[in-house]
C-alpha cells in the first residue's frame, strides 16, 4: 500500500491532485461524470469584486501540446459566488475548496479574499497576482517584488484580523512565470506573509491566423498552457523551492502521474492540473487512480516524502 | 455527457472538402455509471472529437442519427479536420457527447410552417432538425446556401424527407445566384431556424419580420466544449451564456448583435 496523503499549509489532502482555477469551473460539469470527492481539493474559477464578462471572443487558440486562453476573469462577482456557487459546490464536493481571488486594486483583493475566507467551506485563499489577460491588474502585481509584497501583506493583515472569529485560512499566492527572477518574487511573497505559493500561471503567448494575417485571440495575446510548459514549470518550482520555506503547489502542463512525481521532486507539496481537464474531463480522476502504480514503479511509499527530492 | 471511443462505419467525401462520417454507437454504450442512447439526442447538438496529434478537440455538429449510429458532416478547414478526413472504416475516434442545448422541436411558437436556413457548414444540423420537425407534425421549408455548385450536398436527402428545398449559390453555379436571404423574402412562414456563418445569421435576423420567432445556432472557438473553461462565452439579453453549454442555439429575442 502506498500513501498519497500530503499536507498543504496545515490541511491534509487525500492526494496531491488539485484541478487548477479556470479549468474546472465550479466543479459541476465534472461532477456529472465522476465523483469529484476523489480530488485532493479543487481551485474554483477566479473571483473578483464585481461581476465580469471577461474578454471578447475568440478567447482560445490551439498550439502544439497546449493552448492559449484569454478568458479575462469571467465570473459572477464575489457576492453571487458566495450566495450561489459555494452552496452549489457544497452539494457535490465535501472537502475544503481553494478559493482563487483576483482584483484590480489592493482594496479589491483584500475585500474578496476576506469575504471568501469567512466562508467555512473555503480551505485556502489562492491569490492570483498573475493573470496575463487583464489590464491594470492581475499580473502587474505579480511581476514586481515590491507590488507583490504590498498586496500579499495587505491580504495577510486582513486575514489575521479575521483569525479570532473564523480561524485563519492559509494564504497561497499564485505567481506568474513572466518574470526574470522567480526566486525574488517568491521570496518577497513569503516575506510579506504568504503561507504557500502556486506556480506557475500561464506564459504569455500568441498565435497568428494565416488566413487573416491577424492574431487568433481577440485580445491579441493570451496565456499559454498545456504539456509544452511542463519543463518551464518544473524549472521555476525548483528555483522557488531553493528560495522559500513555505509549501509550493506545482502547476503547469501536468497531465499524468509521472508529471506529478516530477513536480513534487522539483519541490512541490501538491500539484495542480489545468489544461488537461479541458481535453480529457477525466484527467484528474485518471491521474489519481494511476498514481499508486507510478509510485510503486519508482519505489515511493509515502508521497509527501519526495517533495524537493531533486535538490 | 459521456466520453467514448466510437468506431467509424464510413468516412467519405460528399462535396468539395466536405466529408460525411458515420460513427457506430453500440446499443449498450456506457461510460462508468453513465449510459447513453441516441434517443436522447436533439438536433443542433454537437460532439467534440479527439484527433491524434492535436491538443484541442474538434467540435462538430450532429447531422442525424439512428439507434446505432451518428452521422456528422464536416469541412476540411485545417490540419485537424484534414487528419480526420484520412481516417477509414474501422478506425476509432474518442468523442465527448452529446454537447450543447440543441433546437427545441416541440415549442408551440414554431407553428405549422417553419423555415430552415443552412449555410455551408451550417447545413448539416438542419437535416436532423428538418426530420424531427416533420416528425412533430410541422411542414418545414428548407433554404440552403453554398459558395458554389461543387460544395452542394444533401439536397436530395432533404427532398426525401418530403419538404420543399431551395438552393442559393454565391456564384450562381446552381440554384439562385445570391444568398439565402434572397430566397427568404417571398416565404410566408411561422418561424425560422438558422445555422451558418455569423454574417449570414445577422442578415437573416435583419430581414425576418420583427415578431417572427427564430432560433439561431452559433459557432465559436472552444476550449473544452462542455462548459468548464468559459472560452466561448457570449453576452445575451438573458445573461452570459456559454456557446458550448447553454448554446449553440440561442433564441432570436435574446441575441445582442
Amino acid at each position: 500500500m502506498v500513501d498519497m496523503k500530503v499536507n498543504l499549509c496545515g490541511v491534509e489532502l487525500d492526494n496531491p491532485v488539485i484541478p487548477a482555477s479556470g479549468t474546472f469551473g465550479y466543479g459541476r460539469e465534472f461532477a456529472e461524470l465522476y465523483d469529484i470527492n476523489i480530488l485532493g481539493t479543487f481551485s474554483f474559477k477566479g473571483t473578483t469584486g464585481e461581476a465580469r464578462f471577461g474578454n471578447p471572443t475568440p478567447r482560445i487558440a490551439e498550439c502544439r501540446e497546449g493552448l492559449i486562453n484569454s478568458v479575462g476573469l469571467q465570473n459572477p462577482g464575489v457576492d453571487r459566488v458566495i450566495a450561489e456557487e459555494l452552496p452549489a459546490m457544497k452539494e457535490i464536493f465535501h472537502k475544503p475548496v481553494m478559493a482563487n481571488v483576483s482584483g484590480f486594486s489592493i482594496e479589491e483583493y483584500v475585500r474578496v479574499a476576506s469575504a471568501l475566507a469567512a466562508c467555512p467551506q473555503v480551505g485556502w485563499i489562492e491569490l492570483n497576482i498573475s493573470c496575463p489577460n487583464v489590464h491594470n491588474g492581475g499580473m502587474a502585481f505579480g511581476t514586481d517584488p515590491g507590488e507583490a509584497a504590498k498586496v500579499v501583506g495587505a491580504v495577510r493583515r486582513a486575514l489575521d484580523e479575521q483569525k479570532a472569529a473564523e480561524g485563519c485560512k492559509p494564504l497561497i499566492v499564485k505567481l506568474s512565470p513572466n518574470v526574470t527572477d522567480i526566486g525574488e518574487i517568491a521570496f518577497a511573497c513569503e516575506d510579506a506573509g504568504a503561507d504557500g505559493l502556486t506556480l506557475i500561471n500561464t506564459l504569455q503567448g500568441m498565435r497568428i491566423n494565416l488566413r487573416t494575417g491577424k492574431p487568433v485571440i481577440a485580445n491579441k495575446m493570451g496565456g499559454f498552457s498545456g504539456p509544452a510548459v511542463l519543463p518551464v514549470a518544473l524549472r521555476m518550482v525548483y528555483q522557488a523551492y531553493e528560495r522559500v520555506k513555505i509549501p509550493i503547489v506545482g502547476c503547469g502542463g501536468v497531465s499524468c502521474p509521472e508529471d506529478v512525481l516530477e513536480m513534487m521532486l522539483a519541490g512541490a507539496a501538491a500539484v495542480q492540473v489545468g489544461s488537461a481537464n479541458l481535453v480529457n474531463p477525466y484527467a484528474c480522476r485518471d491521474i489519481i487512480l494511476n498514481l499508486p502504480a507510478a509510485m510503486e514503479k519508482y519505489g515511493i511509499t509515502e508521497l509527501r516524502e519526495i517533495t524537493g527530492g531533486a535538490h | 455527457m459521456i466520453n467514448k471511443k466510437l468506431e467509424i462505419r464510413s468516412n467519405r467525401e460528399i462535396a468539395d472538402r466536405t466529408y460525411e462520417m458515420i460513427l457506430e454507437v453500440p446499443a449498450d454504450i456506457r461510460d462508468g455509471e453513465k449510459t447513453f442512447s441516441t434517443e436522447e439526442l436533439k438536433p443542433g447538438q454537437f460532439i467534440n472529437i479527439k484527433i491524434e496529434g492535436f491538443y484541442l478537440r474538434r467540435p462538430i455538429s450532429i447531422c442525424s442519427w439512428d439507434e446505432k449510429s451518428i452521422t456528422i458532416i464536416y469541412k476540411t478547414v485545417g490540419a485537424g479536420t484534414e487528419t480526420m478526413s484520412r481516417l477509414q472504416q474501422g478506425d476509432s475516434l474518442e468523442v465527448l457527447l452529446p454537447l450543447g442545448n440543441g433546437y427545441d422541436t416541440v415549442s408551440s411558437e414554431i407553428g405549422k410552417f417553419p423555415v430552415l436556413i443552412g449555410g455551408g457548414a451550417g447545413v448539416p444540423p438542419m437535416y436532423g432538425l428538418c426530420r424531427e420537425l416533420a416528425k412533430a407534425g410541422a411542414m418545414p421549408t428548407v433554404i440552403l446556401g453554398f459558395k458554389a455548385a461543387g460544395e452542394i450536398f444533401y439536397t436530395e436527402k432533404f427532398r426525401e424527407l418530403g419538404v420543399p428545398v431551395m438552393v442559393a449559390t454565391e456564384d450562381g453555379s446552381q440554384g439562385v445566384k445570391g444568398f439565402v436571404t434572397d430566397l427568404m423574402s417571398e416565404l410566408d412562414c411561422t418561424s425560422f431556424f438558422a445555422c451558418g456563418p455569423e454574417g449570414m445569421l445577422k442578415a437573416i435576423d435583419r430581414q425576418a419580420k420583427a415578431d417572427l420567432p427564430g432560433w439561431l445556432s452559433f459557432e465559436e472557438r472552444m476550449g473544452c466544449g462542455f462548459g468548464a473553461c468559459m472560452g466561448c462565452s457570449c453576452e445575451t439579453k438573458y445573461g452570459n451564456k456559454r456557446i458550448c453549454k447553454e448554446g449553440p442555439v440561442l433564441e432570436r429575442r435574446e441575441i445582442i448583435w
